[in-house]
């Protein structure tokens, strides 16, 4: 196991604590940018898929993991940054000046919303954060001159610096990426400057952080509105990959998708953000993957024991009818949800954090060191 | 004037069927500060539960609608002691996501079993109405504004006069410090659940001639009575059911007074406003934390 050895307060905010995080993400990034070379072009549409769902789990983490106000609006966000998009992109207006105006006014909505959440706390916050994205629904749907209502609009290929980026070339990817890795060093730069820790001192304890001379109320609109701003440009990117736009894709299901990508990664991390995009896109192809090969696979296993050629045949039948039922994703999903919040409750990188300190203590490791405080005091209503 | 009256009871009936499934939610709140969000799943499911039972089994009304009751009671308990009671004490966001979960669960499970189709249940009450001068009113719609109002005066008084709505009150304000008072608190919240699951099954039998019953009913009604009981004031049954009649009626006037696209968005834009007025809602308990 290393120790650190920490001299003053620089070393104890350093990005990279060590050599080992420049090799492992060197690598990392070395990988991902040889990726469009090696992989399928399919599996290519699900990573850029993945870097836009991470840009909006972070933005969420921001305002959910790091200042502790739930929200489930996100795909309003999403939504307003993808439609300005698209509609300055009818204008001719160049990509990085669309790109900027979409977070931009992203931010200023979700600074909008911010003021009146200020007053809400815990389930009245999440209620008036899916009205606020029911309005935003309900506006693309009937805001015909610039949304073009239910009929949707159509994106044009992107052209950067009068070079066209088609939506599935590597090009498309890298930009991407970049987007994902910039938000990602911003929000770590973020989190370590004073506005960071203040946004950590209000999740903790709103009374305390007053006391301790924090803004809350500055802060707070300050979350809302880098995390509708960060979720602006994912938006923006969601469109060009989507090509096409209507506003019955940014609906309530989809803001609890963001939330699901956070939950399962992990909230308490930027990793987590990653983690759970590459789970919630990436379970898809995997759910058609078992459908397809797992009757067989079973019905093999069944013959290897002993079951005859009818039986397996007949088995093979029913785990085919069984996966070819219409609900098992949204049954799968609901599952996966409980589960996790039951027994993960830290998400996919908090199970890595638990393995990686079950080897560096290797006969020491206790379980209790994750362990979570319940609480039976019920201090929600009376905070 | 008679558009209006007309209007205004079909708000109310609409209201009450919101008011039904809010109360389920503030039963739940009320006794455990557990915000279910599977509620109107639950709802759903009692109203397939009492097709099963009257339109499948051919059973008498009331009978199917006892068994759905008790059987949606059985399956509430079931569905606290696996999903709510491990994460108990643990923060309300993981709570809410875990009910997430159940209700997403719940959804795929009916429709897989049931299928997607409408489904109808043929009551008492489907035929008929009652004329007041040129005034018409549906017996389905009064029998739901009567049910909600005999379920409402039973909980009030259920949880403000006996031991055990005392009880779940005492547990809900603290959970370790009823539990040394000898309250068994597990039991406790297993019974709100119950009763909260067969409060919700009321809501989809009574439901059931009106908007019908299908695997998705419970997504759209439940989004509905959510903000009718942060309206009232989380935790507050009249409350409930006046959020409820509120957001009925807002509807229904929305939808007959103003363009097309109103209906679906007035009730949440009311609720905004309320919120931002009374952040504690409009019979809700505003209590300053002591440092």
């Amino acid at each position: 196991m290393r120790f650190l050895f920490k001299t003053d307060y620089e070393d104890d905010i350093k990005l990279f604590p060590h050599s080992g995080y420049v090799v492992s993400y060197g690598l990392l990034i070395a990988l991902l940018l040889i990726a469009p070379y090696v992989l399928s072009s399919y599996l290519m549409s699900q990573l850029v898929f993945v870097c836009i769902y991470a840009t909006v789990g972070v933005a969420l983490l921001i305002l959910t993991g790091f200042t502790g106000q739930a929200s489930l609006g996100h795909a309003a966000f999403l939504a307003i940054g993808a439609y300005t998009a698209a509609y300055l992109q009818k204008y001719n207006v160049p990509f990085p000046v669309y790109f900027l105006a979409a977070g931009l006014l992203t931010g200023i909505v979700g600074a909008m919303v911010g003021f009146p959440a200020l007053r809400l706390q815990g389930i009245y916050l999440v209620i008036a954060t899916i009205s606020f994205a029911f309005i935003v629904e309900e506006i693309l749907a009937r805001w015909e001159s610039v949304t073009n209502g239910n009929e949707g609009m159509r994106i044009k290929t992107l052209s950067l610096l009068g070079v066209a980026v088609p939506r599935d070339s590597p090009t498309f990817y890298f930009l991407c990426l970049a987007v994902l890795v910039l938000t990602i060093v911003g929000t770590l730069n973020l989190l370590r400057s004073p506005t960071g820790r203040a946004f950590v001192a209000i999740r903790d304890s709103e009374t305390a952080a007053r006391s301790m001379g924090v803004n809350v109320a500055l802060y707070k609109v300050k979350s809302f509105a880098i995390s509708a701003a960060i979720t602006g440009f994912a938006g923006v990117l969601f469109a060009h990959k989507l090509s096409f736009i209507s506003p019955e894709m940014f609906t309530l299901q989809l803001s609890i998708e963001f939330i699901i990508v956070i939950l399962i990664g992990g909230t308490f991390s930027l990793h987590g953000a990653v983690l759970g995009a590459i789970f919630i896109v990436m379970i898809d192809p995997f759910l058609t993957y078992l459908k397809d090969d797992m009757p067989g696979i079973i019905a093999g296993v069944a013959a290897t024991f002993g079951a005859g050629t009818e039986a397996a045949g007949n088995i093979q039948s029913k785990v085919a009818a069984f996966a070819s039922l219409n609900g098992l994703k949204g049954a799968i999903y609901g599952i996966i949800i409980v589960l996790f919040v039951l027994f993960e409750p830290l998400g996919l990188y908090g199970r890595w954090l638990k393995i990686k300190l079950f080897f560096q203590l290797f006969p020491l490791y206790k379980r209790a060191t994750f362990k979570r405080q319940k609480i039976y005091v019920k201090s929600e209503r009376n905070r | 004037m008679l558009d209006f009256v007309q209007q205004l009871v079909s708000g109310v009936a609409l209201g009450c069927v919101y008011g039904l499934i809010a109360l389920g939610f503030v039963l739940v709140y009320k006794a455990t500060e557990v915000v279910n969000f599977a509620q109107g799943d639950l709802m759903m499911l009692g109203g397939f539960f009492a097709f099963t039972f009257i339109g499948m089994m051919g059973l008498n009304y009331w009978i199917g609608f006892a068994g759905a009751v008790a059987a949606m009671a059985l399956f509430g308990m079931l569905a606290e002691r696996v999903v709510v009671r491990p994460i108990l004490g643990y923060p309300q966001f993981s709570i809410i996501m875990a009910t997430i979960g159940l209700g997403y669960f719940l959804r795929s499970v009916a429709g897989m079993i049931w299928g997607t189709d409408d489904f109808k249940i043929d009551t008492p009450f489907s035929q008929g109405v009652l004329r007041i001068g040129s005034l018409v009113l549906a017996y389905d719609k009064l029998s739901v504004i009567a049910a909600t109002i005999i379920l409402c005066a039973l909980l009030y008084l259920f949880f403000n006069k006996t031991t055990l709505g005392t009880a779940m009150r005492a547990s809900s304000e603290n959970m370790l410090a009823a539990y040394y008072m000898g309250i068994p608190v597990k039991r406790v919240v297993s019974i709100v659940w119950a009763i909260s699951a067969a409060v919700a099954t009321c809501a989809g039998v009574l439901l059931a001639p009106i908007t019908f019953i299908h695997s998705n009913v419970g997504l759209v009604l439940g989004l509905k009575a959510f903000p009718a009981a942060v309206l009232g004031g989380f935790g507050s049954i009249p409350g409930a059911v006046v959020g409820g009649v509120l957001i009925g009626v807002i509807e229904s006037m929305a939808g007959f007074y103003l363009p097309e696209g109103w209906k679906d968005v007035a009730p949440y834009i009311v609720l905004l406003a309320v919120l931002l007025l009374k952040p504690e809602g409009l019979f809700g308990l505003h209590v300053r934390k002591k440092v």
